[in-house]
């Protein structure tokens, strides 16, 4: 395999644990805009143990797990009171504040970042990938996904059902926050280099659109959000050029053609994601696509039962 | 039944922002009984049950079901003494399914079927699906697999909210206006329904507006009034009551020949 589709895999399993842990609190009916802070958090504890202590990465992978998931428990109790757009703001600011503590602690290398010694090569973050998913399509199969969907649709209803909704958001909230973590510790491996400009406001709202966008209804909305967003602005770094091309030979411009500025990649994604919004807005895979698709067969001879 | 009755409201008072809108309620209902919470509008009948149900606290007075001191748990709680309610506008899970609803209610049981890490739906079906999959059958309630609550008729939403409640098997459940929005041939559907619920030995406390419903399900009314208790009686007798008839008709119509003048 190549290096360039070595990198991308590996990003795009990262990217995948790392929606996996924001779909958590998602699926709860938790907006969580702190994703980054979270991975900045995975990122350096598994950078700091490795470079300072000299630590394996058996013991850093899954620190970077539990510092992460202890701190997101401890961070949902107060946020989690919060709800609508000022738990936003509030997971949001959560983010801002551990890029402050990083950007200012010699500890951790402040602005100048952390050198990480031990790489890891893509398997080890498509491996990852899949334990995430598994995780998190096994847990929605369970009564506690039932539970989970439910206090997403009606919290008061729910208490009233005896579910404990306090409990559920926490919990979903701080196994999120493990998974980001995760996300983090792998990123620091794979790239043997930890900044925190990295860990910025943009990548929160990255990984939150992966999952509104991919479908927070079910466990396939994350992973297909993360595909498509990490492999659409690479597929057009190929196809912009020659799309610029073919619209300057048609217009009947002779000569050489540069290719167009790296910016129209990013110009292109924000229409495709405002057309999502408006076409599918509760995202690429929903509930009843999956139904669909799994049961071709029962679904037709229900509409000809209908039909007759 | 003999002893104390399985729900009893004692000297229920409730205030927002200086109104009270619960003033010194009590009533109680006996193991089995049909009661039925009637009133106009505003006079407090969903705030009785939300007060039963714990979405609101109480300012004075108590609540006992089954002889214990429900009213200072928490509302998650009760369910689990063994009271269940659906609510005046169907509150179902919009992105569960049918089935999925109904395995919601059995949350709440000690011995309710998998625990919470159990698989529902990985290898076939669980234990839990079946339950809820019989007792909708055992309602009339048709089962298509993975079928949506949103595309349903009104009906049969109203329908499966209630065995979404009867899935805790609860000893009273609070049913507040099960009649509402349905057509007349529902509402027998709905009666037929709620006799079986009854005879299978589940309390009824019913708040409605359908007169015809409350004389035909319910020996037993309850009228309030502003928050007061003002009937307290067989349903037979609750129209020709002067108390009742000046609430919901005027002071002035209570009377029958004044009635007769201003018409």
């Amino acid at each position: 395999m190549s290096g360039y589709w070595i990198g991308i895999i590996t990003i795009l399993s990262i990217n995948m644990v790392f929606a996996y842990g924001i779909y958590l609190a998602v699926a709860t009916g938790q907006l969580n805009l702190g994703g980054a802070g979270f991975q900045a958090i995975g990122a350096y504890a598994a950078a700091w143990l490795s470079a300072e202590m000299g630590m394996p990465l058996y013991v850093t992978i899954p620190a970077s797990i539990l510092v992460t998931a202890l701190i997101g428990f401890a961070f949902a109790f107060p946020i989690l009171r919060l709800k609508g757009v000022y738990l936003v703001l509030g997971t949001f600011a959560f983010a801002e504040v551990v890029v402050g503590i990083i950007i200012n602690s010699d500890a951790l290398g402040g602005a100048m970042g952390l050198p990480v010694p031990d790489y890891i090569d893509w398997p080890v973050p498509v491996a990852g990938a899949v334990i995430a998913a598994l995780i998190c399509f096994y847990i929605m199969s369970t009564r506690l996904g039932l539970v989970v969907r439910a206090v997403h649709d009606d919290d008061v209803v729910s208490d009233l059902m005896g579910v404990d909704v306090r409990l559920v958001r926490v919990a979903m909230f701080a196994l999120g926050a493990g998974l980001a973590g995760l996300s983090g510790g792998l990123y620091a491996h794979a790239y043997t280099y930890v900044e925190v400009q990295t860990f910025n406001a943009s990548l929160s709202i990255y990984v939150l659109l992966y999952v509104l966008l991919g479908g927070a209804q079910t466990p396939w909305g994350p992973m297909v959000g993360a595909a498509f967003f990490t492999l659409v602005p690479e597929a057009l770094r190929s196809l912009l050029p020659e799309l610029k091309m073919a619209v300057m030979s048609a217009l009947g411009v002779e000569g050489t053609v540069n290719p167009p500025d790296e910016s129209w990649r990013f110009v292109l994604l924000g229409v495709v994601t405002v057309l999502m919004m408006v076409f599918r807005s509760e995202g690429l895979v929903t509930r009843r696509l999956v139904e669909r698709l799994s049961h071709p067969f029962r679904r037709s001879a229900a509409v000809k039962e209908a039909e007759a | 039944m003999s002893g104390a009755p399985l729900l009893s409201v004692e000297n229920l008072s409730i205030s927002f922002g200086g109104l009270k809108v619960i003033d010194d309620v009590s009533f109680s209902l006996e193991e089995g009984g049909r009661l039925a919470l009637i009133g106009p509008n505003g006079a407090g009948k969903t705030t009785i049950f939300n007060l039963l149900s714990g979405v609101y606290r109480q300012d004075t007075g108590h609540v006992r079901l089954g002889g214990q001191l429900i009213d200072t748990a928490p509302s998650r709680k009760r369910i689990g003494f063994g009271m269940a309610r659906s609510f005046q506008n169907i509150r179902l899970m919009p992105h569960l399914g049918v089935v999925e609803n109904v395995m919601l209610g059995q949350h709440s049981r000690a011995d309710r079927p998998g625990g919470l890490l159990t698989p529902l739906s990985f290898f076939g079906r669980s234990q839990a699906r079946a339950e809820a999959e019989a007792l909708l059958e055992d309602m009339g309630i048709e089962v298509v697999p993975g079928q949506d609550v949103s595309t349903l008729p009104y009906g049969i939403r109203k329908k499966i909210e209630l065995v979404r409640a009867l899935a805790a098997r609860p000893n009273l459940l609070l049913l507040d206006e099960p009649a509402a929005g349905l057509n007349g041939a529902e509402t027998e559907e709905l009666m037929a329904f709620l006799d079986r619920i009854s005879a299978s030995g589940v309390t009824l406390l019913v708040v409605e507006h359908d007169m015809g419903l409350v004389r035909s399900l319910c020996t037993r009314a309850v009228v309030l009034n502003f928050g007061r208790k003002i009937y307290d009686g067989p349903t037979a007798d609750v129209q020709r009551d002067p108390l009742v008839l000046e609430a919901y008709l005027g002071p002035r119509h209570s009377d029958k020949s004044e009635a007769s003048d201003v018409a």
